[in-house]
């Protein structure tokens, strides 16, 4: 995602985020252009106003002697009028552009987090989350800039030298040329030294990365670096990279800094330049040029050049815009989770004899719904809990398979569990289940129905999960337990608690139930995050689940709440569990024994260490490390 | 704020050169229309071609040292603020080196990354802004109005009512609008917070089905931000209308009021166009240097995070006169208390008082927040005891030169890091000269040599940032071999075997038995097994001692230990526990 070395389309991607403004702000964005116009045009007036008095009132008057100022005034009067609509439309523009722009940031960011919750965990497992991160608060940021500055500015600019320019050619073709040449120089100088700009631009980006980069990884092990008296070493490594930095951005804000002044000057040669060639042609009576035109072309001359300028100055700001908005494109258009499935989990009535009634109320008895397109029938098999693995193979990459040849059955309300080695393959086994991945070869089949044909989010409603590592959300431990069944009465969520162990410490809590958790719950213990985090599948009150046992050291006294929890949890569910505790293990229906991606061994606890096989050797202390 | 500025150093010339060259650069853009309304007044209008030709050359000449100035000014604006950012940043991260850890307890690395980066580019960009438009505005405002004074001192009164207002609207805005923007960062930073949020939790969010959830939440928050910013945009709206009116109100002004003057005579129609450039400038610099207020404000925010840690002075410090020898192993803690907020009266540690021998192993065991690993920070003096003291070898640890008593205690922490860099790199962190077969010694004991053996490139493998390239237990036997390289005479291994499994555990404490034999060993651990064959084993709970002594001792008579004994022996433990 940090690729700022690909190439990247200019105007394609400008032209998307504009089509992307208008696509919300079609009506606003055609209001904004039409203000814009006018006034564009108020201004021209305004500024050719004091030529007009010149030629038309002062000339006459000086040579005529007369001091009526009536035709100037009710001119005064018009331009008063012309003047008023001006201001009111540059209003009107700008407040309604605070509307497109803020309103446009904010689609883009709803749009790109949607987009976001619909990728897949492939893409979250292979980016790094500062990166993706970064997409949100670095690149949406720049296009900031560019939506409520520079394209207002740039439209602007581009209808004032319109209206200008036509002036001129109305006024003199001849010293027309001169201003088009002219803008044609600056043009070029602008493009030239932005793109000298944005090449140390890029470099700086690159540079601020590693110092980046550099940092997290020394602050976050400063104490270590503390222990090992490191400190001096460390600041010279870091001086390194600082100074790259530092010389990369003093050589991009060097060539963005030279635009203003070039431009500006060459606005004013090309001012001398008309005024030399203009006095020649009209002392020369040459191409109908008289000294009045002269002086009133030499005023258009600089309302002409001057929005290059500004222009020019907004050139950085589109250059990092663009590399900005690549990037919010590039997250924008990867591949979402696909679904293909179309068995939908549905509340039953069992009638008396055994067939099964879909119901729209809620009835606690759920059933797969399978439509059968061949001949247009529905079947509804009951939702129990049975899963099967036949011959699966499971690569993270279609190169590398890890997981070889996995088949197992669970009947419903038994207990599965995996133990084995780090890299042995458990943790993947429970990302097949619920499809976080897909499986390369093999079938699996819950309650007889292959899972590719669940739909994905009733296929994960029916499975409870705790992972390893808790995470829990901004909000109230309350929140965070009904997070699991969002329609949850608190007595539903209190009674998860008290299932989950989790109960009295909550309620130990300063505001119980109701104390803000902030930062991942960086206020609660690791064991008592665990134990929300079990309270939270408890809620879900799921037929099949999967745990995770985490191996972080809590200490013993929580670790026993932890473990009963996840007992109390296990009771009447299929479960998969994933390990690391002899009392787990134990009264398992049937242990796997996983090495290398491989089922090696089978079998209850009993039968197992009756084998001497691998899992007794484990069992009896040589146990790898996890 | 002084702090921060003092960090320009050497960078203050590049900056004066800068002022000095902006000023030029002022002049000639004040000078020029001047000129033009003289190849106006006597050039053209006089119709005298050579005098058109003068002025024109004089023009070309003024544009070009202009250019010249104004290009210089950019270039040293550049490498003043460049530099201005990174001294800064080197001074933020060389104050965090002297850090002690209670002052790394008050950041959080995000913070201290943010401040690194994002705060110090915002101050770099203020400060280019500053010494070229704060220097510009001022002084483009004072020059042109000079010249209106010069041309017609009636008529730029005129200006001023302008002006002031302008002032007035621009400036009440500016007040109201930057309230509101403080608002917006704070949403903002929220926003962000819970993008975070739900990039890291993103199995939870899918497994529960709660991405719509999710969606709303965001659209929400994001809606709520939507409202605030167009509140205070919609305020900045008024800046460009009322701009353009204070520009009208002078054209309006100055073309009938002046047209009055030239009929008279008392100006003529070539000061006219001068004036309306002047006007322009005038008005033009007001606006920009309400810019420029609005941005130092918005840094201001950041200079003040940057501040923050510039200013936080280490509270451990070397004593004036001291010792870098420590004479042996030995710890004793008289009666010590400890709070990590001195004075808050809420201990971690109550009156400690313990006396270890040299060459001694001790077994430290407790449960979560009884003080284990606070205990032992004292030892090398990662913070500083409330009351009583700590010896090392006899000596009070806080006569020692810092780095000399650490070099002596190595502490392997519970929370430990590698970096990017080979195995060999990461290993030398204990000892910069350490040789080869130093390290493999280390590894040996370590027991990590079995594992880096069977890696492609062995000693020479490159670990990646914080390790993530080996499992939990290899970084813990690499951090081991890393703090055995110092050849310490207290060794302190915080909980660093928990993810190693029971047989290699066993295996470090004899290989520790046999090749440090006169290292002071301290064995913080859950596992009983790790800890039963300690000389001694100290049992804390809540910060007090609760029992020194014997594996035997303290299972005869000690009720916590024993209960975490039962617990573990009885199904209630780790896999790997024997049975």
């Amino acid at each position: 995602m940090n690729n700022y070395k690909r190439k990247v389309n200019t105007s394609e991607v400008l032209k998307r985020v504009i089509g992307y403004m208008i696509r919300y702000y079609k009506i606003p964005f055609v209001m904004v252009i039409v203000c814009i116009i006018i006034t564009a045009i108020a201004t021209v007036v305004g500024a050719s106003f004091p030529q007009k008095l010149v030629d038309d009132y002062i000339e006459p008057m000086l040579l005529s002697g007369s001091k009526d100022f009536s035709g100037l005034l009710s001119d005064i009067k018009r331009l008063v009028l012309i003047m008023a609509v001006g201001v009111i439309s540059a209003f009107t523009y700008n407040r309604i552009m605070v509307n497109v722009g803020q309103g446009t940031m904010r689609n883009l960011r709803d749009d790109l987090f949607h987009k976001m919750e619909a990728l897949p965990i492939k893409y979250f497992d292979t980016n790094a989350h500062g990166d993706i991160m970064s997409v949100y608060t670095n690149d949406v940021d720049t296009l900031r800039q560019l939506l409520s500055q520079s394209i207002p500015q740039i439209i602007n600019s581009t209808i004032t030298m319109t209206a200008t320019l036509i002036t001129m050619i109305i006024m003199c073709p001849a010293l027309t040329v001169i201003s088009v040449i002219t803008a044609v120089v600056m043009f070029s100088v602008t493009g030239t030294f932005t793109r000298l700009s944005a090449r140390y631009y890029i470099r700086q980006q690159r540079a601020l990365g590693k110092v980046d980069g550099f940092i997290e990884e020394m602050l976050d092990g400063q104490k270590v670096v503390k222990i090992f008296c490191h400190e001096e070493k460390a600041k010279e490594d870091f001086h390194r990279i600082n100074e790259r930095l530092r010389q990369s951005a003093d050589m991009a804000n060097r060539y963005a800094n030279l635009l203003m002044p070039v431009n500006a000057n060459i606005g004013w040669l090309s001012y001398t330049l008309v005024a030399i060639v203009g006095a020649l042609l009209a002392m020369n009576g040459l191409a109908g040029v008289t000294i009045g035109t002269v002086i009133a072309f030499l005023g258009l001359n600089k309302s002409f050049t001057n929005p290059i300028t500004q222009v020019s100055q907004q050139a950085n700001f589109v250059v990092n815009a663009v590399a900005g908005a690549q990037r919010v494109f590039d997250v924008m258009d990867q591949e979402p989770e696909k679904d293909e499935g179309y068995v939908e989990l549905v509340n039953a009535v069992i009638e008396p004899d055994g067939t099964i009634r879909e119901s729209s109320e809620r009835t606690n008895v759920w059933a797969w719904k399978h439509p059968h397109k061949d001949d247009n029938t529905v079947t509804y098999t009951k939702l129990e809990g049975s899963v099967v693995f036949e011959n699966v193979d499971f690569g993270y990459d279609e190169k590398k398979i890890v997981l070889h040849d996995i088949s197992l059955w669970a009947k419903p309300g038994q207990k599965i569990a995996f133990v084995g080695a780090t890299g042995a393959g458990k943790t993947t086994i429970t990302n097949l289940i619920n499809r976080f991945y897909d499986i390369a070869d093999g079938k699996i089949r819950y309650d007889g129905i292959n899972i590719n044909k669940i739909k994905k989010p009733d296929l994960r409603r029916s499975l409870g999960i705790v992972l390893q590592d808790t995470h829990l959300f901004t909000g109230t431990v309350m929140d965070n337990i009904r997070y699991g069944k969002l329609d949850a009465t608190d007595e539903e969520c209190v009674e998860a608690a008290k299932l989950a162990n989790a109960d009295g410490f909550i309620r130990r809590l300063p505001d119980g139930y109701n104390t803000m958790l902030t930062g991942d719950g960086t206020n609660l213990s690791q064991g008592q995050r665990q134990l929300i985090a079990i309270a939270r599948a408890a809620v879900a009150d799921p037929p099949v689940l999967i745990l995770d046992e985490a191996t972080s050291s809590i200490d013993t006294r929580t670790e026993k709440l932890v473990q009963d929890g996840m007992d109390a949890l296990m009771q009447g569910r299929t479960t998969f569990v994933i390990a690391h505790r002899l009392s787990t293990v134990r009264n398992s229906n049937c242990i796997m024994v996983m090495e290398q991606g491989r089922i090696i061994e089978r079998g209850t606890h009993d039968e197992l260490i009756e084998k001497k096989g691998k899992y007794y050797q484990l069992y009896t202390g040589n146990f790898a490390e996890n | 704020m002084k702090k921060v500025l003092e960090q320009i150093g050497v960078y203050k010339k590049d900056a004066m050169i800068c002022v000095g060259l902006t000023t030029l650069e002022v002049i000639m853009e004040i000078l020029l229309p001047f000129v033009t309304a003289r190849i106006i007044d006597e050039g053209l209008e006089a119709g005298n071609m050579p005098v058109v030709y003068g002025l024109g050359a004089l023009m070309v000449l003024m544009a070009f040292l202009s250019l010249t100035f104004g290009a210089f000014a950019g270039r040293y604006s550049a490498s003043a603020s460049a530099g201005f950012a990174a001294n800064l940043r080197e001074a933020i991260y060389s104050n965090i080196q002297t850090f002690s850890f209670s002052n790394m307890d008050k950041f959080s690395v995000p913070g201290l990354v943010t401040r690194m980066t994002t705060d110090i580019t915002d101050v770099q960009m203020a400060f280019m802004m500053v010494i070229r438009v704060a220097v510009r505005s001022p002084l483009t405002f004072i020059f042109s109005f000079a010249m209106c004074m010069y041309i017609n001192a009636e008529l730029s009164m005129m200006f001023l009512i302008a002006v002031a207002f302008l002032i007035i609207v621009i400036g009440s805005i500016m007040v109201v609008t930057i309230k509101i923007f403080k608002e917006v960062f704070r949403k903002y930073d929220d926003l962000n917070a819970s993008v975070q949020e739900n990039i890291s939790a993103i199995r939870v969010v899918k497994a529960f089905v709660r991405e719509d959830h999710e969606d709303k939440k965001f659209s929400k928050a994001s809606g709520n931000l939507y409202n605030l910013s167009v509140k205070a945009e919609g305020l900045l709206a008024f800046n460009a209308p009322a701009m353009m009116i204070a520009v009208y109100f002078c054209i309006i002004s100055v073309s009938w009021i002046g047209s009055h003057f030239i009929i008279d005579g008392k100006m003529s129609p070539g000061d006219l166009t001068s004036l309306f450039s002047y006007i322009m400038a005038l008005l033009m610099s007001l606006m920009m240097f309400s810019m420029v207020v609005v941005m130092i404000t918005m840094s201001m925010a950041s200079i003040k995070r940057i501040n923050e840690v510039l200013m936080e002075t280490p509270d451990l410090k070397d004593p004036a006169d001291p010792v870098y020898e420590v004479k042996d192993g030995s710890i004793d803690f008289d009666h010590v208390d400890f709070a990590y907020k001195h004075g808050s009266g809420k201990n971690t540690l109550s009156d400690i008082d313990l006396h270890i021998k040299s060459g001694e192993t001790i077994g430290v065991i407790g449960g979560t927040g009884a003080g284990k690993s606070s205990l032992v920070n004292l030892i090398c003096r990662l913070y500083d005891v409330d009351k009583g003291s700590v010896k090392v070898g006899g000596l009070d640890v806080r006569r020692y030169d810092m780095e000399a008593l650490r070099n002596q205690v190595s502490v392997v922490l519970q929370k430990n890091t590698l970096f990017s860099g080979t195995i060999l790199d990461n290993l030398r962190w204990g000892n910069p000269d350490a040789t080869r077969d130093e390290c493999m010694e280390a590894c040996r004991a370590a027991c990590a040599d079995e594992f880096i053996e069977r890696m492609p490139e062995g000693y020479d493998t490159r670990i990646e940032r914080g390790g993530s390239n080996v499992s939990g237990g290899q970084k813990q036997r690499l951090c081991i071999a890393r703090a055995l390289l110092k050849k310490p005479k207290i060794l302190i291994l915080d909980d660093s075997t928990s993810a190693v499994d029971t047989a290699t555990d066993a295996k470090i404490r004899k290989a520790f038995a046999e090749m440090i034999p006169g290292t002071t060993k301290i064995i913080i651990a859950q596992r009983i097994s790790s800890v039963q064959d300690a000389d001694r084993i100290l049992v804390l709970d809540n910060g007090r001692i609760d029992a020194f002594d014997t594996h035997d001792q303290l299972l005869k008579s000690n009720a916590i230990y024993q209960e975490i004994y039962e617990s573990q022996i009885k199904g209630g433990g780790d896999f790997d526990q024997p049975a």
